[in-house]
């Protein structure tokens, strides 16, 4: 406690030197005189002190939570107690939905846009949520999958006049099919390579959508996409944007319960194991190629699907939509919402898209807050935003001989 | 010896080269219904080598491991992968404790079922009758192995959790979820306090006995080794230098001088 007042006293004075010819020291030249400005000096000290030691203080709550948890010990915070409770969930699950049903209905169309967009995302974050998350299989790729499902729609749809609702499951299986395509020569990889590989295939896809201009139109990109219909009808710009709103929380709906059922399955728990411990899954009579593939094959999947909403949505579509930096957002959304964790995925989601979006007042800092964030969060919060809830199992032959089973 | 035992697993020749070292020299062994089989010798001997090339974590260099499952035709393993190996009923542990630390110690139990079970994709999405009534099998089955090695209580916990000597436990209970009819073990004591290593021992005669499976164990601890095996194979050096009982391999000279160096002239 003292040893951290001192030493972020220490630290205060130090940038008080450090700042003081540029905060403090001003020089006009016109009048060829000297400003002092030593209000920004207080602030510096103050500020510098303040920051220092809450700095200090959050490192040293981690550490005593670290000695609890190695010493068998388990800190619950409160919302994991809460989301542990059933019934809360239930009445918090009925109070979201209905949130967002209403959504469109009271908002106008900006904001729908944007909750769209956000939509997009957490599915997508669900969908690398299978490969990041629960199968540990690093991906930087994932963007080129959301690619190939907006390009399939595009082109389906500019040659053949193919409608929203065919594209869509044909959206996802061939972002499936990639997937599996990607998946084969990666099979023996882990780590930095396999990073490596999926980042060189997520490039790959952009290099090739902006070249081979017979197929895609090169950089120009492909316009005049149909939005969905509405049983034939052609709607207005509100309408349209309000239905494509409930055709994503849909979707949403369908992948939180698909992934989490999945989750909790026999696959599921293969995938995990192989997270933990690829050596010990295979002895375990885990087959790891197929895992593996049907890992990447249905995170894909997602991706491609959302690809086609997402060509409907905006209509015209070109390689730029699908650069690294996306692949980048997907993935801190799932390290910042927590590996493996749905909930946190979905928040993150939220928290990485809305906050730009109303804060763009302040968007020439986005990238230094977000490279900030993700280090704080590295330091104090390495498992996310809300970490992963473990399944816990009732067997009702041995609930009379333990108290917690 | 008793005659007319079945054999379950036949080594013949095992040879395993690391570049221009032979880790494995042509080591003959062969394990019977029934038995507990021990391996020792001294560190760097290439018993877990040996095992890593039964279970298919290597591909032999030269040898033939036959697997002769009790109504099955046999089974030649060189080159199968370790989830093959494993489906075929021989199942391992680790020397260094290898259990999926964010799981559940009932969740690691029933990766183990892994194999038995098959419900796909597509299954565990509808969730369908026969899935469900999967699922509740798995973890019913699950539970008594917990039950069966005293680890029941903490079914929910994380494994990592678990004090030394339940892992250890753990992982056995993990193998034998894979329901084989050959158990190997590899140095399940290492580690392991007095009170730990003498549970332990009750353990693998209790699974031996009741279970019916055959065990393989890699291990140092003598008295251990002594009290339980009935059969032991000595390698050093890559090489099978002595095998037989307990009490003969006690004797043995070359056992000794593995073990404590030769004996020399003052």
């Amino acid at each position: 406690m003292l040893q951290n007042l001192k030493q972020s006293l220490i630290v205060s004075v130090w940038f008080v030197f450090l700042t003081f010819p540029l905060m403090v020291v001003r020089v006009n030249t016109m009048n060829q005189e000297v400003i002092w400005r030593w209000m920004n000096m207080v602030w510096v000290a103050i500020g510098s002190f303040i920051l220092s030691y809450l700095w200090r203080y959050m490192l040293a709550r981690q550490q005593v939570r670290k000695k609890v948890t190695d010493e068998g010990g388990e800190i619950r915070s409160k919302t994991q107690l809460l989301l542990e409770d059933m019934s809360f969930r239930y009445k918090a699950m009925g109070v979201i939905l209905l949130a967002a049903l209403v959504f469109p209905l009271v908002f106008d169309t900006y904001q729908s846009t944007i909750m769209i967009s956000a939509l997009i995302y957490v599915v997508l974050g669900l969908g690398l949520n299978i490969s990041v998350g629960l199968a540990g299989l690093l991906d930087l790729g994932y963007v080129a999958f959301f690619g190939v499902g907006a390009y399939s729609y595009a082109l389906l749809n500019h040659h053949f006049d193919l409608g929203f609702w065919i594209s869509l499951p044909i959206g996802g299986i061939l972002g499936c099919l990639f997937g599996i395509i990607l998946g084969f020569p990666i099979l023996r990889l882990r780590g930095d390579y396999l990073a490596i590989v999926t980042l060189g295939f997520g490039m790959i896809f952009k290099v090739v959508m902006e070249n081979w201009d017979s197929l895609s139109f090169g950089p120009s990109g492909i316009a005049n996409i149909d939005k969905p219909s509405f049983f034939g009808m052609d709607l207005n710009l509100a309408n349209s944007t309000i239905y494509i709103y409930y055709i994503m929380i849909a979707m949403v709906i369908f992948t939180i319960l698909v992934t989490n059922r999945l989750k909790n399955s026999r696959i599921g728990r293969a995938w995990i194991a192989m997270r933990e411990d690829e050596i010990a899954c295979v002895a375990m009579g885990i087959d790891i190629a197929r895992t593996k593939l049907s890992a990447y094959a249905l995170g894909a999947f997602w991706a491609g699907m959302v690809g086609v909403l997402f060509a409907s949505k905006t209509t015209f579509i070109n390689p730029a939509s699908f650069t690294f930096m996306e692949s980048a957002i997907i993935l801190s959304i799932v390290v910042l919402g927590g590996m493996g964790s749905i909930l946190g995925v979905i928040i993150g989601a939220f928290f990485l898209i809305l906050l730009p979006e109303y804060m763009r007042a302040f968007s020439e800092y986005r990238m230094l807050a977000f490279g900030a964030a993700m280090v704080l969060m590295m330091i104090f919060r390495p498992q996310g935003i809300i970490s992963n809830l473990r399944q816990t199992y009732q067997y009702k032959g041995l609930k009379d001989k333990t108290n917690n089973g | 010896m008793v005659e007319k035992k079945h054999k379950l697993l036949e080594v013949k020749g095992l040879t395993m080269d690391f570049g221009g070292l032979r880790a494995v020299d042509s080591v003959t062994l062969e394990v019977y219904e029934g038995d507990i089989a021990a391996l020792i010798g001294p560190n760097g001997a290439g018993k877990t080598t040996f095992f890593n090339c039964i279970t298919g974590i290597y591909n032999p260099t030269k040898g033939d491991i036959l697997l002769h499952p009790k109504g099955l035709k046999t089974r030649r393993l060189n080159g199968l992968k370790p989830n093959k190996v494993t489906e075929m009923g021989l199942a391992r542990t680790f020397q260094n404790i290898r259990l999926f630390p964010d799981m559940t110690v009932l969740e690691n139990v029933m990766i183990g079922r892994h194999c038995r079970t098959n419900a796909g994709i597509f299954k565990a999405i509808v969730r369908s009758k026969s899935v469900r009534d999967e699922e509740q099998q798995i973890v019913a089955s699950s539970y008594s192995l917990l039950e069966k090695v005293g680890l029941a209580d903490f079914a929910n916990e994380f494994s990592k959790n678990l004090p030394y000597g339940a892992q250890r436990r753990l992982e056995i209970a993990r193998a034998m979820a894979t329901d084989p009819f050959l158990l190997l073990l590899d140095e399940p004591a290492a580690g392991m306090n007095p009170q730990e290593t003498s549970d332990l021992e009750k353990l693998i005669c209790k699974i031996s006995t009741e279970e019916g499976i055959a065990i393989l164990l890699i291990e140092h601890d003598m008295k251990l080794v002594m009290n339980i095996s009935n059969s032991i194979v000595v390698m050093e050096y890559g090489k099978k230098i002595a095998e037989g009982a307990p009490q003969e391999i006690k004797d043995n000279p070359k056992v000794i001088e593995a073990y404590l160096g030769e004996e020399t002239d003052a």
